[in-house]
């Protein structure tokens, strides 16, 4: 019958051993970006079509992540996406035409905002708006796009034809 | 007819049970805030539930980690994603193995402690006499045990996954040569502090589930030796498909 001082440390040991690997889990292997820590600044972007972006994805420029997609609403008097984008203030040498377009990371990747630079000598600043975008790419669209093709140039190829009967 | 009458038997006795054990989770969950006022009842069974069970969560763990980096490895490297290795196994871990493989090795140590303890006081006829010096059995004997069993089980799942990842690590970037920068970045990219969450979670209902069976089981025990093999016998296998059709449940509402 082991002593009650034992039994208090063993199992004192036990529940901290416990806490540590729930610690370890949370904060070693989560992603916790979701959010800009530090200075940041906003501005937002309007897409007729925002495909899969969600909330807390990664904006980037020549692939480097400066900042996260901080809201998704819309505008309902002219139905567009309003995306709001947190860019942290290290980056402050944005031009002001830059163009913002939804792209998608790798294969089967989540979507997330990519920006380009323009060439303005004005810099983003908080609250400032992105004019220049282009929307996610959606699947029935293209194909669409590409059945409609595919139908214009059959019509091309019959005409001669009929012409010349 | 016969066969007819022995289902409707056999039917109405399930229910009956099933109602017993909600009664009984009731009285248990009653005398909580009671058994709350001894602590050291309840260390000593945190200590009986969890801190005596440490080594075979810790040992299953890592070999359960180790031969998922392997099967894992096998799988991946036939499409060139072996750096995937890392969020596969972590997410499968979190979600899934860690809790359930953890509440089946609980119910199968700590749960049959349990209830081969009541049981076996029961069979000794103390919680009679408990109850004719009016000391209520369930307060001093049933609620410290259950509650051990519901804080040990959540802790212990953490520790089981924690020491699973590590062995995926073990056997991943020492072993077989996955990169390690890849591993680790991949996996943080694909879990979320929910899935955490959702481990702890299930951990802790598997707990309740798991102890509640095993306390019940020691309780109502016939009170002879078979009876409390029975009882042992019976908590196991009831842990065990309480568990898989919980796990189902949970995770059926939180996908």
């Amino acid at each position: 019958m082991r002593s009650m001082r034992t039994i208090e440390i063993s199992t004192g040991l036990f529940v901290l051993l416990g806490f540590a690997a729930l610690f370890f889990l949370v904060t070693q292997i989560t992603n916790r970006e979701l959010s800009v820590d530090g200075s940041s600044y906003a501005v937002d972007a309007k897409f007729e079509n925002i495909g899969g972006l969600k909330v807390g994805a990664a904006v980037s420029m020549a692939g480097v992540t400066i900042g996260r997609v901080e809201s998704i609403t819309l505008d309902q008097s002219i139905y567009k996406a309003v995306v709001q984008l947190r860019i942290k203030s290290a980056y402050s040498r944005i031009p002001k035409d830059s163009d913002a377009s939804i792209m998608t990371s790798g294969l089967l990747g989540s979507q997330y905002v990519g920006l380009t630079a323009g060439g303005a000598e004005d810099f983003l600043k908080s609250g400032d708006h992105i004019e220049l975008v282009q929307d996610a790419l959606v699947l029935e669209n293209l194909i669409n796009q590409l059945a409609a093709s595919f139908a214009g140039r059959k019509d091309d190829s019959a005409k001669p034809e009929e012409t010349a009967k | 007819m016969n066969l007819l009458r022995e289902l409707t038997e056999n039917l109405r006795e399930l229910i009956a049970t099933v109602g017993s054990v909600f009664i009984f989770f009731g009285r248990v969950l009653g005398q909580v805030p009671r058994a709350l006022l001894r602590p050291s009842l309840i260390i000593k069974q945190v200590y009986n539930a969890g801190a005596l069970s440490l080594v075979i969560i810790m040992t299953c763990g890592l070999f359960v980690g180790m031969v998922m980096a392997l099967q894992g490895y096998d799988v991946l490297q036939r499409f060139g994603s072996e750096d995937a290795l890392g969020s596969g196994a972590a997410l499968a871990l979190l979600r899934e193995l860690g809790p359930v493989v953890t509440a089946l090795l609980f119910a199968g140590r700590a749960g049959t402690a349990l209830a081969s303890e009541i049981g076996l006081m029961r069979a000794t006829d103390q919680l009679t006499a408990m109850e004719m010096m009016a000391v209520d059995p369930i307060r001093r004997v049933v609620a410290p045990r259950f509650l051990g069993g519901v804080i040990a089980m959540p802790l212990l799942a953490i520790i089981f996954i924690a020491i699973g990842i590590f062995g995926v690590q073990l056997v991943g970037v020492q072993q077989l040569g996955v990169d390690a920068n890849s591993f680790w970045s991949q996996m943080r990219s694909s879990v979320e502090p929910q899935d955490v969450m959702d481990g702890v979670l299930k951990g802790f209902v598997f707990g309740v589930a798991c102890s509640l069976v095993a306390v019940f089981e020691g309780f109502t025990a016939v009170p002879t030796a078979e009876g409390v093999g029975r009882a042992t016998t019976r908590t196991v296998v009831i842990s065990a498909v309480m568990t898989l059709i919980l796990d189902y449940m949970i995770t059926a509402a939180r996908l």
